[in-house]
């Protein structure tokens, strides 16, 4: 991203200078010039597809965001040369903010090799020339649909999270002008009317992906349709958060070292889907988020859904040399910010 | 009259309309749905403990002007107070959102004719009772559960019913479950908008019951709108008589019903099928 602010000042070198020379004295401009010998050169696509001025709105947008947690800030999403509802609100940030020097890595329900992940990723390499990864140690933007990656990230690092209904109260006031009162007003109780709901019909939360969080004390966020286990990744995280919904035209972000608390009771706590007694059939993984992959015989088999985490221990397994980072859950489940997950 | 041998050691009482402040004081109330006037220049004043009916027919305003009392819509003039802690002084009709939230949430309860008004019908009858605890923060399960059950066990709500759907639930029991979640906070004031009109004599009889029992134990102000002279009778102390938005009679229940001055109240109490 640092090579984003030096194509940026290249940019803004190259407009002050334009401004420098006395172009608005018509007199120096002979008439016989053609115009386009004024003109900037023709290039068919500006860096990273979209257009200066719609890559310095999103990045105003994606400051205030950043400056608000949790908040959802409208912005002008542009028209992609893909269908909204295919991460194009993901797309718009991720080109916004690459650069030259950036690794990005792209992945779609954890997955690298979707066709999703590999559309998405095949369009940012050759629109901004930038290496791509299915390392997440290595990347510098993660583009992602539904997952994070077991990896921690780490400061510098940005997530960004490809989001279809960014309005966490949605289903309980489908007006939106409303819930914008209802988010000035922090009124979030009918949230935890929903969660009595379940508890009284099915005895736990049934709430399986988007489960709803208050992000900073203060905004009641949705965090994509993430499954639970990836929701705590968000609390104090080292990387920052950005999550973009292109077809309702809003972004919002989780800043670096930020609180991200789930919705719960006082007396009945917020769980993570439970992996215990699954095992990868491949590598042989526990306590990670596992694919369950069901057999003729009515059993089931589980894989890893994260496949970059699940290359490196297949490497590993097979004596190569490969450097795998910390997980935000240890062998055993246990979360990395102990105490954070109550049981 | 008996001589009062020295009268210096007689203290009376002094009435009760001079020595209690007003819970409910309502001014003026004028209300136009575009070139309708359903509520013109309408006064109210209500005493802690009392229960004010207010009849007339259909069209009279009166539904109207319990929607302007429950603060649901705002008046086009008027002036509305509730003698209730930190509000004493206020014009109600001159708060902003966030207070008259915390009030509609903590002061007031309501029960509609139509049930779904009041209540989500897709949500369980216990959610719907646990929702206004919910709404003024409480957030243990336990709790929740403990109360909703004990709430709708006060309306006389079967309990092995609590957890259907309020859309699977009898009329009657619709409006038990109403009234449940409008007394969950035990609030000062209870508006009752044709309560038993969508029900038939009997379980209307046995809600006008539960009605009266639970206002014998909780002493909470209500104001009942009916067309149904009967209801009246059984509840209300006081009665008021609109007709085109105004007030045309007012005065206790008996009073008004037994003795009825304006002609139009006449026509009413004798117009029985």
């Amino acid at each position: 991203m640092d090579n984003t602010k030096e194509t940026m000042s290249n940019i803004e070198k190259t407009l002050s200078d334009a401004e420098e020379t006395p172009s608005d004295d018509l007199s120096i401009v002979n008439p016989k010039t053609p115009l386009s010998a004024l003109a900037h050169p023709h290039k068919d696509y500006s860096y990273a597809f979209l257009d200066e001025f719609a890559k310095r709105e999103i990045r105003r947008r994606i400051l205030k965001a950043i400056a608000i947690p949790g908040y959802q800030v409208p912005y002008a999403s542009r028209e992609m040369p893909m269908a909204r509802g295919w991460g194009t609100g993901g797309l718009q940030v991720t080109l916004s903010l690459v650069g030259p020097g950036d690794i990005v890595k792209v992945i779609d329900q954890g997955d690298d090799d979707s066709v999703n992940a590999a559309n998405l990723r095949r369009f940012i390499a050759r629109m901004a020339g930038v290496k791509t990864t299915a390392n997440p140690l290595e990347a510098t933007l993660i583009q992602s649909r539904h997952r994070i990656p077991e990896e921690r990230l780490r400061e510098g690092q940005a997530l960004i999270l490809q989001v279809p209904v960014p309005e966490p109260l949605r289903h309980i006031e489908p007006s939106m002008a409303k819930t914008r009162e209802m988010h000035a007003d922090a009124d979030y109780a009918l949230m935890w009317l929903v969660l009595y709901e379940q508890l009284v019909r099915y005895g736990e939360f049934v709430t399986g992906a988007s489960y709803p969080v208050i992000v900073n004390e203060r905004y009641l966020m949705s965090p994509s349709p993430i499954p639970r286990w990836d929701t705590p990744m968000l609390h104090q995280a080292a990387h920052l958060t950005i999550l973009s919904a292109g077809r309702e035209k809003r972004l919002y972000a989780v800043p670096p070292y930020t609180d991200v608390h789930p919705l719960e009771f006082d007396d009945v706590y917020f769980q993570v889907e439970s992996q215990a007694d699954r095992v990868c059939r491949l590598t042989g993984a526990r306590q990670k988020f596992m694919n369950e992959i069901p057999q003729p015989d009515g059993g089931s088999l589980f894989s890893l859904s994260d496949t970059g985490y699940a290359g490196k221990l297949l490497k590993r397994l097979q004596d190569q040399d490969v450097v795998i980072g910390e997980t935000y859950y240890d062998e055993n489940g246990g979360f990395y910010h102990a105490g954070y997950l109550k049981s | 009259m008996p001589a009062i041998s020295n009268p210096d050691q007689l203290v009376l009482d002094e009435p009760q309309l001079i020595s209690r402040q007003p819970l409910l004081l309502a001014r003026g109330m004028v209300k136009h749905y575009g070139a309708v006037t359903a509520v013109a220049g309408v006064d109210v004043t209500v005493y802690p403990g009392e229960v004010l009916g207010i009849v007339g027919e259909s069209g009279s305003g009166k539904s109207s002007l319990l929607r302007l009392l429950n603060l649901e819509e705002e008046p086009d003039e008027g002036e509305y107070y509730l003698n209730i802690p930190g509000y004493a002084s206020a014009n109600l009709l001159k708060v902003d959102r966030f207070h008259r939230r915390e009030l509609r949430i903590n002061h007031i309860g309501i029960v509609y004719q139509y049930p779904h008004l009041g209540l989500r019908m897709r949500y369980t009858s216990s959610g719907n009772v646990a929702e206004r605890l919910i709404m003024a923060g409480e957030r243990t399960f336990s709790v929740m559960r403990q109360a909703a059950s004990e709430l709708l066990s006060a309306s006389e709500f079967p309990l092995e019913r609590m957890d259907d759907l309020p859309c699977h639930l009898s009329g009657g029991m619709q409006q038990r479950v109403q009234l449940a979640k409008a007394m969950a906070l035990k609030p000062q004031l209870l508006l009752l908008d044709e309560p038993t009109s969508g029900l038939d004599v009997s379980v209307q009889a046995l809600v006008l019951d539960t009605l009266k029992r639970l206002q014998r134990l909780t002493h909470v102000t209500i104001i009942i709108v009916s067309h149904d002279l009967g209801v009246i009778r059984t509840l209300a102390d006081r009665v008021m008589v609109m007709r085109r938005g105004h007030v045309i009679e007012t005065g206790l229940s008996d009073q008004v019903l037994e003795d009825p001055q304006e002609a139009y109240t006449q026509q009413l109490v004798h117009a029985k099928l």
